[in-house]
């Protein structure tokens, strides 16, 4: 696993170090000395972008591969908590108060999204705390509905066209003209999340037993339900109130490294968290990189774009070869 | 504390669970396999799981060596009764190795909490694949078993944790009479040993042969309790399962007839 894990950094790093040089302009590395505004595009414009696509990537990557485990089903998304969607309207609350003239300042959007985050986290806990995966899965299925019809609302009500086309497209997620203030909010939250998917590892692993087996392994089901819901609030809704909604990087990283892992759920979530920084960094050099009229790719449109094919052929390959019963893990 | 409890012993007194368990009061031996056989809905599985201290009932209390098992930390609870589920269930397609290692987890050691070494958990779970005769495919994927090599694994992550107390909830569903004879004698051997072992089961036979008592559930209730021959007698066989039925062989291999 530490093979994996050191490969995965090394790789990381290597793409990180070539995406801060690539972009509309071409950085020489050997130029810098000689160049100021070189430099300041380095510091100010590409270095916290990628920071931004390591602690984006990394939060939804790990929280990603604890859904999975905690929910023992391999196709589970960070988002299926509600979480997500619930930031996402705290951001888009953000922007529509500001279009109609309220001053939230530069930190409102990531404010509210927290918020956001905050308040899907405490009605998950209320309502589903004493209830298994199910009532979980459920009461976030539903948070997330409503959370995404409040969105709809705000957008069909937008005070101007000009917020309309704001929202619209922070919805898409990009990691485009974000700044230093964006990486301060995401990279801890991240962090802090991941840390607590590390701390609640060994938990998971027991689930794969099914709950009694696990609780009967001494297993505090309230524990590890808070802590993964906290995880998920720190590492999605950080991830959202900079990015907005980035979708499958949850589902597919963990997805393609478990057959890389000895399939234990502690032993993916490192794994997923440098893969997911791995797949963020790489696929917005990519953005970067492509001209488009008007601007450039948005990051959101180019994983779903890249991800639904991708994600088609796994399941045409795993058609292909038929279900394995029982062992869901070994799926492809 | 109640007094005079004896150290070594499980105790269910007096337990409730609404429309499962009616008063319910069984104490368990170590160095004894106690079937639990009953009809379906009879409560046997909420018996165990409330033995588990998985479910606490509404009324009554379960006891473990002297000290009430709602009032135990978890990991203290989890070291001394092992549990196996009836679903079998493994989400991922784990090795036998990883799987087994599962059993370990309530003593290994964690960040603040004093346990057991890698290098002790380690042979730990060797001990326990060599138990269950499972060294050879150690590293195989568990979804590449047979049925009955899987339920062998399923028994060696339960012994993994060396718990004083198994307590099983039909091990034997899906397995064939080879299978589940052997995981029948892996049971008593841990009984041998000085475990004391409650399996849930629904062959009377396998019950009658293999037990060294056995507890008949009916409607929430236990209704027989004592050795093989008394507990299941062709009378309790008539009151509870509806069937006229009597013993034919002799100790150890009893086969049951029934007429009616």
């Amino acid at each position: 696993m530490t093979r994996l894990n050191g490969l995965l950094a090394m790789v990381l790093l290597l793409a990180a170090g070539v995406s801060l040089l690539a972009g509309p302009v071409w950085v020489n590395p050997l130029a810098l000395s000689q160049d100021g505004r070189v430099a300041a595009i380095l510091i100010e414009l590409r270095l916290p972008r990628v920071l931004l696509a390591v602690a984006v990537g990394s939060g939804l990557g790990a929280a990603g591969a604890a859904m999975q485990a905690y929910l023992r089903n391999p196709l589970a998304d960070p988002g299926l908590f509600g979480i997500a969607p619930s930031a996402a309207l705290g951001a888009v609350g953000a922007i529509w108060l500001g279009a109609a003239g309220v001053p939230v300042g530069p930190w409102g959007v990531p404010v509210l999204a927290l918020i956001g985050a905050g308040g899907a986290m405490a009605l998950l806990g209320l309502i589903a705390a004493r209830g298994g995966a199910i009532l979980f899965t459920l009461a976030g299925m539903m948070i997330a509905s409503l959370s995404g019809a409040l969105t709809s609302l705000a957008i069909s009500l937008s005070p101007s066209p000009f917020a309309l086309s704001e929202i619209v497209a922070w919805l898409m997620g990009a990691l485009a003209d974000r700044s230093w203030t964006d990486v301060w909010v995401a990279l801890p939250l991240s962090l802090l999340g991941t840390a607590c998917f590390v701390l609640v590892a060994r938990d998971l692993d027991a689930m794969s037993l099914g709950m009694a087996a696990a609780r009967s392994l001494g297993v505090e089901p309230r524990r590890l339900q808070a802590l993964l819901v906290l995880g998920v609030g720190l590492s999605v809704g950080g991830s959202v109130a900079v990015a907005g909604i980035i979708g499958f990087v949850g589902l597919v990283v963990p997805h393609l490294l478990r057959p890389l892992t000895d399939r234990r759920p502690s032993s993916l979530i490192l794994p997923s968290a440098l893969g997911g920084a791995l797949l963020l960094v790489v696929a917005d050099s990519l953005c970067r990189l492509w001209p488009l009229a008007g601007g450039e790719l948005r990051l959101g449109i180019a994983l779903s774009l890249l991800g639904a094919p991708f994600f088609l052929t796994l399941l045409w390959r795993m058609r292909a070869r038929g279900l394995q019963a029982g062992a869901t893990g070994g799926w492809i | 504390m109640s007094s005079g409890q004896p150290r070594d012993e499980l105790s269910a007194q007096g337990v409730q669970v609404a429309g499962r368990l009616a008063d319910v009061s069984l104490t368990l031996a170590p160095a004894q396999v106690t079937a639990i056989c009953g009809p379906n809905g009879a409560g046997k599985s909420t018996l165990l799981a409330a033995l588990t201290g998985l479910l606490v009932p509404q009324d009554g209390r379960v006891w473990l060596n002297g000290g009430e098992l709602a009032q135990m930390a978890d990991r203290d609870r989890a070291r001394a009764i092992g549990y196996l589920p009836q679903a079998g269930e493994v989400a991922w397609d784990l090795s036998v190795r990883a799987l087994v290692g599962l059993g370990v987890m309530p003593w290994a050691a964690a960040p603040l909490r004093p346990g057991i070494g890698v290098a002790e958990q380690a042979a730990r779970v060797d001990s326990a694949l060599a138990t269950m005769d499972l060294m050879a495919m150690a590293d195989r994927a568990v979804s590449t078993l047979s049925g009955g090599e899987r339920a062998r694994a399923l028994l060696a992550r339960v012994l993994a944790g060396q718990p004083r107390w198994i307590l099983a909830d039909e091990p034997l569903a899906h397995l064939d009479l080879s299978h589940a004879r052997t995981l029948m004698a892996a049971l008593r051997a841990q009984a041998r040993r000085g475990v004391g072992v409650a399996v849930v089961v629904h062959d009377l036979t396998m019950a009658m042969n293999h037990a060294a008592r056995v507890v008949v559930m009916h409607e929430g209730r236990i209704v027989a309790d004592g050795p093989p021959v008394e507990a299941l007698s062709p009378d309790v066989l008539h009151e509870v399962w509806g069937v006229r039925g009597r013993w034919l062989g002799d100790v150890g291999e009893w086969a049951l007839a029934i007429s009616g």
